[in-house]
């Protein structure tokens, strides 16, 4: 087990290297030129060049990978002298745009993004593997229905359409929400949660859509194998063969999806942050990518990745304990 | 007093092409300790029967009919806790296929465990253990302790029939229904796993039913057989009347399909012309009748005329011939 965590953790970190080379090549390959972007429109080209000297976008890009690597450890001073700023390890770079380190960006827009992420998580794993539960055991009857309606729609929805409405209903109309605005849990847990209710209920049902029809799905196939008959057989309770036998089986599948799902919504819930004006990851890359702010965009495409990869050895991981068939020994 | 009493038995499922008549009065009594066969085709009723007889077709738009009694108690008028109380304890289970009637997410052990921890609450952990290691043990699994802490997909084929079998007899049941035990297994296991069969049954006194479609597996173990075709039974008698004096062209049928040791070497085999009638569009009369060498002899009868179960010589044949044809089917050509 030592030895598979070992080796998943190894493989994740090369797979992060390779990644962050490739990110890093394709943003600088990028017609935009970085150093005609540290200063406004009306930039004389002296003033250009001496940036791009100073910046070290003169030098070659393996050399610029091996300072932007040894900034992440290290931490990096970007300019000299005067105009000189210092951003501590791990250093992802310098928005050029904002006038602020990459780190303390992403430091702040992380919380707001998780905050979103793991409660519309929660909701949309309640909502999605609940109704499909209660789908699968009232099959053909009004309660599967309801549940299959729901999925079609959920599944059929765009994210900013369903946003929008829900922003005319609650906000707009009635008036039972106010706009959310986003405030830090620490500063005041009630106006956190209730800024973020919107967000998470859009989120939620978009994508307990598919749940619903996972689970569902999911619990009907278990329903039909030999050892459910066989554990009816030996006089199992019917709700203990349902959570022991049925669920127990279905879920392993749906359990590993999910965590792939989650780690995909922590790189940043571009629209749904949009749409609800969430100071997030995903508002910070969507406004890195109309500015052109290449150091963000390297830098939210990694955070994203380090998720995924994260995950997928977490998800590898836990599918080992969920199911012993590959289990590894 | 008979064990178990099948009266009127009718089984029928609501799909979306209509009606499928799965098993239509099927009557049958099972005596303590006894072992009859059912055997058939895929699709003659002979799997869904047995499944009825726990109320085990789970999930399916299903109406039984007629009376199952277990001791004079009908399984078809109980309520759930009482149904529960049979299952596995009185009356217990095999399937066919033993690579997925095994839970894949828990080890052996846990699962004989639980077979006998459902009817025996607050038994304590640790004679739970010596139970199932004990069953490990009968079953004829090597090194049992090691063997109780793994999971199925450690086994092979032949040994997670044995589990289940360990299952099956944890709580030492009257009934114990072999639905095709050996059917997916090696040939050189299925002998293995007929004789614990037996040795179990011999052992626990259990009556067996054995549901089959291999007539060599019938004449190893069993002591009566019944024959089923399209959701009736056909034919029920010893399993020596069965074999040297068939009572039905559907039995005769099924034997002259079987080579035979001491079949000559340019004896051909028969095999019984057309295919198993839908369930859900039953011919008219004797179900049969479509693929019956003799059905024309008697004129328009078997189209109309559906056969009752009758007495011929020792047998019971459910076949418009008369008897003395029916006793001389063997000898006889068409």
């Amino acid at each position: 087990m030592i030895f598979f965590v070992l080796r998943r953790s190894i493989f994740g970190i090369l797979l992060l290297l390779i990644i962050s080379a490739f990110t890093f090549w394709i943003f600088s390959a990028l017609p935009s030129d970085p150093a005609a972007l540290t200063c406004g429109k009306n930039c004389r080209p002296e003033v250009i060049e001496a940036n791009r000297e100073r910046l070290g976008y003169d030098k070659p890009l393996i050399e610029q990978y091996g300072s932007y690597m040894k900034g992440i450890f290290t931490g990096r001073t970007y300019g000299e002298e005067g105009a000189a700023v210092h951003c501590p390890a791990p250093s992802l770079g310098y928005s050029y745009d904002r006038h602020e380190c990459v780190t303390s960006l992403i430091a702040s827009t992380l919380p707001v993004t998780a905050s979103i992420a793991l409660g519309a998580f929660v909701l949309w794993m309640a909502i999605g593997v609940g109704l499909g539960t209660l789908a699968a055991l009232k099959r053909g009857k009004w309660q599967d229905r309801v549940a299959t309606a729901f999925s079609v729609i959920g599944v059929s929805l765009p994210t900013f359409f369903l946003g929008l409405i829900f922003i005319m209903v609650f906000v707009i109309w009635t008036g039972i929400l106010p706009f959310p605005r986003y405030v830090g849990l620490t500063d005041n847990p009630f106006e956190w949660f209730m800024a973020l209710i919107l967000p998470w209920l859009v989120l939620a049902i978009i994508s307990a859509a598919t749940y619903v029809r996972m689970t569902r799905n999911g619990i009907l196939e278990v329903m039909n194998e030999e050892f459910v008959r066989l554990g009816l057989a030996k006089g199992l309770p019917r709700r203990r063969l349902i959570v022991r036998y049925v669920l127990r089986a279905a879920l392993v599948p749906i359990v590993t999806i999910a965590g792939l799902d989650f780690a995909f919504l922590l790189g940043g819930a571009l629209v749904t942050e949009s749409i609800f004006n969430m100071p997030g990851l995903g508002k910070l890359t969507l406004a890195a990518v109309v500015n052109s702010d290449l150091p963000i965009l390297v830098a939210t495409t990694m955070v994203a990745a380090v998720f995924i990869v994260v995950a997928n050895t977490v998800v590898d991981i836990l599918y080992g304990y969920l199911d012993p068939r590959v289990r590894v020994k | 007093m008979t064990l178990l009493s099948v009266q009127d038995l009718h089984v029928t499922f609501g799909t979306a092409d209509g009606a499928v008549r799965a098993v239509q009065g099927v009557s049958f009594d099972v005596e303590p300790g006894e072992t009859v066969a059912i055997v058939g085709e895929s699709g003659s009723g002979k799997s869904v029967t047995a499944n009825s007889l726990l109320r085990l077709n789970f999930g399916a738009d299903v109406r039984i009919d007629g009376r199952i009694l277990l001791e004079g108690r009908d399984i078809l008028a109980m309520d759930e806790t009482q149904i529960r109380s049979v299952r596995g304890r009185e009356v217990a289970m095999i399937f066919q296929d033993p690579l997925t009637a095994l839970n894949p997410f828990y080890t052996v052990g846990h699962q004989i465990a639980e077979a006998f921890a459902i009817h025996h609450p607050g038994t304590p952990k640790r004679e739970l253990r010596k139970i199932a290691l004990e069953s490990l043990n009968k079953v004829g699994i090597p090194e049992p302790s090691k063997r109780i802490d793994q999971y199925p997909h450690e086994f092979s084929g032949g040994m997670r029939q044995r589990i289940v079998i360990a299952i099956a007899l944890v709580n030492s049941p009257k009934l114990l229904i072999a639905d095709e035990p050996t059917t997916a297994l090696d040939v050189t296991v299925q002998a293995q796993i007929l004789e614990l069969i037996a040795q179990m049954q011999a052992e626990h006194g259990s009556a067996v039913i054995l549901i089959t479609h291999d007539l060599g597996v019938v004449a190893e173990i069993t002591e009566r057989v019944m024959v089923m075709y399209a959701g009736r039974v056909v034919e029920s008698a010893s399993v020596a009347d069965t074999f040297l004096t068939p009572t039905h062209p559907y039995t005769r049928g099924l034997l002259k399909s079987v080579k035979s040791l001491d079949a000559g070497r340019h004896e051909r085999l028969e095999s019984i012309p057309g295919i198993p009638p839908s369930l859900i569009n039953l011919p008219s009369g004797c179900p049969f009748h479509p693929r019956c060498a003799y059905a024309e002899s008697l004129g328009g009868r078997c189209e109309t005329e559906t056969p009752a179960l009758h007495l011929v010589g020792s047998s019971r044949s459910a076949c418009h011939l008369p008897d003395e044809r029916l006793l001389g089917l063997l000898g006889g050509g068409v």
